[in-house]
């Protein structure tokens, strides 16, 4: 399964919600399929893009908010799946691509390689008690349509290849997606209200 | 070593008349009436997090959601969280209040804390953010208002160092 096959079977559904991903390749699916002001994308601070999450979830209750995470950064913040699993937010969808590398910077093998440490099994410990761990393009979509419908906070564990695009770089400097999230956010909220 | 119940309230008061209604934290032993209180204030949202740098993710989450609000740590959890400072609040201007317990200076009598006490305000010059100390519990609500508000405007990380002299009265 390709990590970016998952995120183009989703992409529709995620007009209507708050995404943050991570660096490197995930985040460079996602821009390359059509960037909207409802995405941020954090290109370094790796293991950050789940606690914004969860920062946004707190605070916008009304908001479904995903988070394209992966094994490489949750590894560098597992004490976050604590942190989520304590305050629970029922609007956050936390989706970890792992594909057992640290494929951005160089593609050297990660805990989770060969099934050495398992995620899923990391973040039901941790106490979430909503965790699928997938692995093939139908179950992720299941799971995806389950988490995106469904009213509790949700982990998605998805192995995929450790393959990532051919280009990276993005029109958009990184400040200007920070003003622009905060922006649409803003302006969404008062729509709304 | 005492921590200051009344000089606590001050600076919670501080938080509150800053319009502060979300707070980011790991507790420390000169913060605990601060959490307490701000456990019990049903108009407070305090999230306590595993470790500090979390907090500064928390942290961007709730400024891009709008809410007003501050972080509370301790020296040693502003170090451990330099990266997210620098890669994600600085990297992307996105503002941060940091109040900070400033352990291990003048007067520490635990050998522990005195290593990152000696190297928090050179840090802080080196990196480029903003600070100042509060020691006065008659000045610390306008230092934490001015401090927060500061933040926003420079969008930029800006500490106010809680020194010996406020938390212990």
């Amino acid at each position: 399964m390709k990590r970016s096959k998952c995120i183009e079977t989703i992409y529709p559904e995620l007009h209507d919600k708050l995404v943050v991903t991570i660096m490197g390749a995930c985040a460079q699916e996602l821009y390359d399929l059509g960037h909207c002001e409802n995405f941020f994308y954090l290109q370094h601070a790796m293991g950050l893009a789940s606690s914004i999450g969860l920062g946004l979830a707190l605070n916008l209750p009304n908001e479904k908010v995903v988070v394209m995470d992966g094994d490489g950064s949750v590894l560098m913040n597992l004490g976050t799946l604590t942190t989520i699993a304590r305050y629970q937010p029922a609007n956050l969808i936390h989706i970890i691509f792992d594909n057992g590398s640290l494929l951005s910077t160089g593609g050297f093998a990660s805990h989770t390689t060969s099934g050495v440490t398992d995620l899923a099994a990391i973040a039901r410990g941790a106490g979430i008690k909503n965790v699928a761990a997938v692995s093939t393009p139908m179950d992720f979509v299941g799971a995806a349509a389950d988490a995106f419908e469904g009213n509790e906070l949700s982990v998605i564990v998805a192995k995929v290849e450790a393959v990532g695009p051919d280009h990276f770089g993005m029109d958009l400097k990184l400040p200007e997606n920070a003003f622009r999230f905060e922006r649409y956010i803003k302006e969404h909220q008062n729509r709304k209200f | 070593m005492t921590v200051s119940l009344d000089h606590s309230k001050a600076v919670y008061q501080g938080i509150k008349d800053a319009g502060i209604q979300f707070i980011t934290a790991l507790p420390e032993t000169w913060l605990v009436y601060l959490l307490q209180m701000a456990e019990d204030d049903p108009e407070m949202c305090l999230i306590e997090v595993a470790k500090e740098e979390e907090a500064i993710g928390i942290a961007a989450g709730a400024y891009f959601a709008g809410q007003p609000n501050l972080l509370l740590m301790q020296n040693h959890g502003f170090l451990a969280a330099i990266n997210g400072i620098v890669s994600l609040a600085m990297l992307y201007r996105v503002p941060l209040c940091m109040l900070i317990a400033h352990r291990g200076h003048m007067g520490e009598p635990y050998p522990w804390h005195t290593q990152g006490g000696i190297v928090t305000e050179p840090v802080l010059r080196s990196l480029g953010i903003p600070f100042d100390y509060a020691r006065d519990p008659a000045r610390v609500g306008k230092q934490i208002r001015e401090a927060h508000t500061y933040s926003l405007s420079s969008l930029s990380p800006v500490a106010l160092l809680l020194s010996r002299d406020l938390m212990e009265g």
